[in-house]
């Protein structure tokens, strides 16, 4: 047991600044407003029900980064949580094959409103490498309504991490 | 244990088979050369398909994946074997109406689920198929479209909206207290789908059902047409915590077809990206099973730990995950020596930091209570359903291509291949861990020999009709992978197989008589990719 405290205590705190998104007067004014409006209405804390529709697994696994010691987004008031039920935000990874069309849609039918779609990363986006076909219906936006899309092959947390921001500076 | 050496074998196993077959009275031609080499290629007739697989099963050999391939005038259909480091495959020709033959379920439980695939895209019947359920097919295309025949446009005939597949039939438990406990495809993690129908009594599981293909997205079919450079780029994402293990695969079976020799500089640069990988997803499967018992300390370790390496990737390749690396012929990435320094001072620092790590974790009695005995997928099993990577070394099961069929650079390497027989989630754990120091040694010794020379040979356009077999150990175990060209150096047919697809079924044999809330760690402990095995 000493011996990991003293791992722990000298690995010590890692993480890392909070990347900003670019200061631009227009941003700061809506992002204040904004940031009044999910205090608000999701009293500081955000909470994010990640749905994989079909990914590689390439963008789960930069997901998952965003919880690592570095990016750690909870300090955030972010939250990756088990239910849509219990999701002010849908993460999605695409392409949205067609096998799970269906259960995509009952994920976003069992999100409460209001509620926000992300589609993560070249695929959701736009299908990407698989495109559409009879297997996939290519982009997230085919078969639910998306607010906001995060492109990259996968995008890194950091591209994850302002893609989120920008949800907050730009609301629907 | 450590096995350094394969198994001494003076007779070989191919030529063994040859002789089976002649006192079998089963007629059968040997491809000579053989368009697969180094597998062996054996061609048959349909209706003793069965037989074959009764041979083999007899001889030990392991049944390592199936595919077929629409001819045009007949469906061709290959089955492939492995044995001692020698790979086999049986090729038999099926007419284009009515296609069937005899299946090798009934002597492979590995056979079970790739034969289900194929009929499922192809529509060949087998006829004595133990199992007549659909498996990667839902609700996308209908009962008598498949997609895989030339005649199937690669947009399909899709419905303005896929319905759920509601009516799969799940084997059911009857009796009194026994419940069942559906599970997914959407799951409570950031994790891929798939479905898990549970059968249990109080905590214990009784039996578990897999039910796969939510994520089937076609590559097979996406894959026809696409020039060597645009099927890498799908390769690399068959499985994206594999991209190198899938590329490699497809760039290795392409360079056959196509008789392009690689420069050793870009083999060893391809060991090295390969091990990379190993490397970190080891280093990510040992935090994420610490986290799945409640060990957070360990999860953010290892995850710290990952996302240095993760870096690295970024600042030496370009890319954290290493996607794109390599280049058909050869690999699009080089490492200078202040790369190779840099390596090598991480490799360095991350066994410093496991070294400080081992005790911690051996010593903690959370882990132990958890991981011992939990989930035990016996010796016997495991070769039974061919078990690969990990799953199949912590379950004794020795092979590793890295060793057993190497390959370039692994042919000039001393690959240590840890395997251990007591088959639990802590041999997983600790086999990965075996492993991930094995691979350390490998770079900083791939490092220290790394050849000067080009990083790629010319690509030359094989001829119509040219077609390839390849079979390297990615970081879940062995990856095999079949490639032919159509006219002007186009793929006319891609077969990529994910260790997956065989390690899968080990979880709903090594879950039983555990408890449901052991699931996560069991599963954690096979790790199968979903993208990979679906396709
Ligand atoms: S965007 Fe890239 S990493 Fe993400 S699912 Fe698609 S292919 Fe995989």
């Amino acid at each position: 047991m000493l011996r990991l405290y003293g791992k722990i205590f000298r690995t010590g705190m890692l993480t890392e600044r909070v990347p900003t998104v670019p200061r631009e007067e227009a941003v700061e004014r809506e992002g204040a407003r904004l940031k009044a409006v999910i205090d608000k209405r999701f009293r500081g804390s955000l909470a994010i029900r990640q749905v994989d529709a079909g990914s590689c697994n390439g963008c789960e696994l930069e997901i998952h980064a965003l919880n690592n010691v570095y990016y750690n987004v909870e300090r955030f008031g972010v939250h990756f949580v088990a239910s849509p039920r219990h999701a002010d935000i849908l993460l999605v990874t695409g392409p949205v094959s067609r096998h799970m069309e269906a259960a995509l849609k009952r994920t976003y039918e069992a999100t409460p409103d209001p509620k926000w779609v992300i589609a993560v990363g070249d695929c959701g986006v736009c299908g990407g490498e698989f495109g559409v076909s009879y297997a996939s219906c290519g982009a997230v936006s085919e078969v639910i309504p998306v607010d906001l899309a995060i492109p990259g092959c996968p995008p890194t947390p950091l591209d994850l991490l302002r893609g989120l921001l920008s949800l907050f500076v730009n609301p629907k | 244990m450590e096995n350094t050496q394969p198994p001494a074998e003076t007779v070989d196993p191919n030529q063994m088979f040859r002789v089976a077959l002649v006192s079998a009275d089963i007629e059968a031609l040997s491809v000579l050369p053989s368009p697969l080499a180094p597998a062996d290629l054996i061609e048959v007739k349909k209706n003793d398909w069965g037989r074959l697989g009764q041979l083999a099963s007899a001889q030990n050999w392991r049944w390592a994946g199936a595919w077929a391939e629409d001819l045009g005038t007949e469906f061709s259909m290959c089955a492939c074997l492995q044995k001692q480091g020698r790979y086999l495959i049986l090729r038999t020709d099926l007419p284009a109406d009515n296609p069937a033959l005899p299946s090798h379920a009934p002597y492979y439980w590995t056979a079970d689920r790739m034969e289900r695939h194929i009929r499922d895209l192809f529509g060949i019947r087998f006829t004595d198929h133990p199992d007549p359920k659909r498996w990667t097919r839902h609700k996308a295309w209908g009962e008598t479209a498949y997609p895989l025949r030339k005649d199937f446009p690669a947009q399909g005939h899709p419905a303005p909206e896929t319905p759920p597949d509601n009516d799969y039939p799940f084997l059911k438990a009857q009796g009194a207290s026994v419940y069942e406990i559906p599970v997914g495809p959407v799951h409570a993690g950031i994790i891929e789908p798939g479905h898990f129908r549970f059968q249990a009594v109080g905590e214990t599981v009784l039996h578990l059902e897999e039910r796969l293909g939510y994520v089937h997205k076609g590559i097979e079919k996406i894959a026809e047409g696409r020039d060597p450079v645009g099927l890498l780029k799908l390769a690399g994402r068959v499985s994206g915590d594999t991209t190198v293990g899938h590329a490699w695969a497809a760039c290795m079976a392409m360079e056959r077809a196509a008789g392009v020799e690689i420069p050793l500089r870009a083999a060893y640069i391809r060991g090295i990206l390969a091990e990379r990988e190993r490397v970190i997803n080891h280093v990510w499967d040992l935090g994420a099973l610490c986290n799945d018992v409640g060990f957070a300390a360990g999860y953010y370790q290892f995850g710290r730990l990952r996302e240095l390496w993760l870096r690295e990737n970024r600042a030496l390749f370009g890319h954290r995950l290493l996607m794109d690396k390599l280049v058909p012929g050869g690999v699009a990435a080089d490492i200078p020596p202040e790369a190779a320094g840099r390596m090598r001072d991480s490799t360095v620092s991350l066994r410093r930091e496991l070294d400080e790590l081992l005790p911690i974790l051996d010593a903690n009695s959370s882990l132990e209570d958890r991981f011992l005995t939990t989930g035990v997928l016996s010796c016997e099993l495991a070769s039974a359903l061919g078990a690969l990577g990990f799953v199949g070394r912590a379950s004794g099961q020795t092979f590793d291509a890295r060793r057993d069929a190497p390959y370039s650079p692994y042919d000039r390497l001393k690959v240590r291949v840890p395997v251990e027989t007591q088959g639990d989630v802590a041999s997983r754990f600790w086999v990965r861990y075996k492993e991930l120091r094995a691979a350390l040694r490998l770079i900083e010794q791939m490092l220290a020999e790394l050849p000067s020379g080009k990083l790629a040979a010319e690509w030359q356009t094989p001829a119509e009709d040219a077609e390839g077999f390849a079979a390297v150990e990615g970081w879940r175990g062995e990856i095999l992978c079949y490639v032919r060209f159509g006219a002007e150096g186009r793929i006319s047919r891609y077969w990529p197989r994910d260790p997956s697809i065989i390690n899968w079924p080990a979880l709903e044999k090594l879950v039983m008589g555990n408890i449901v809330p052991d699931f996560p760690v069991c599963n954690k402990s096979v790790n199968g990719s979903y993208s990979g095995h679906d396709l």
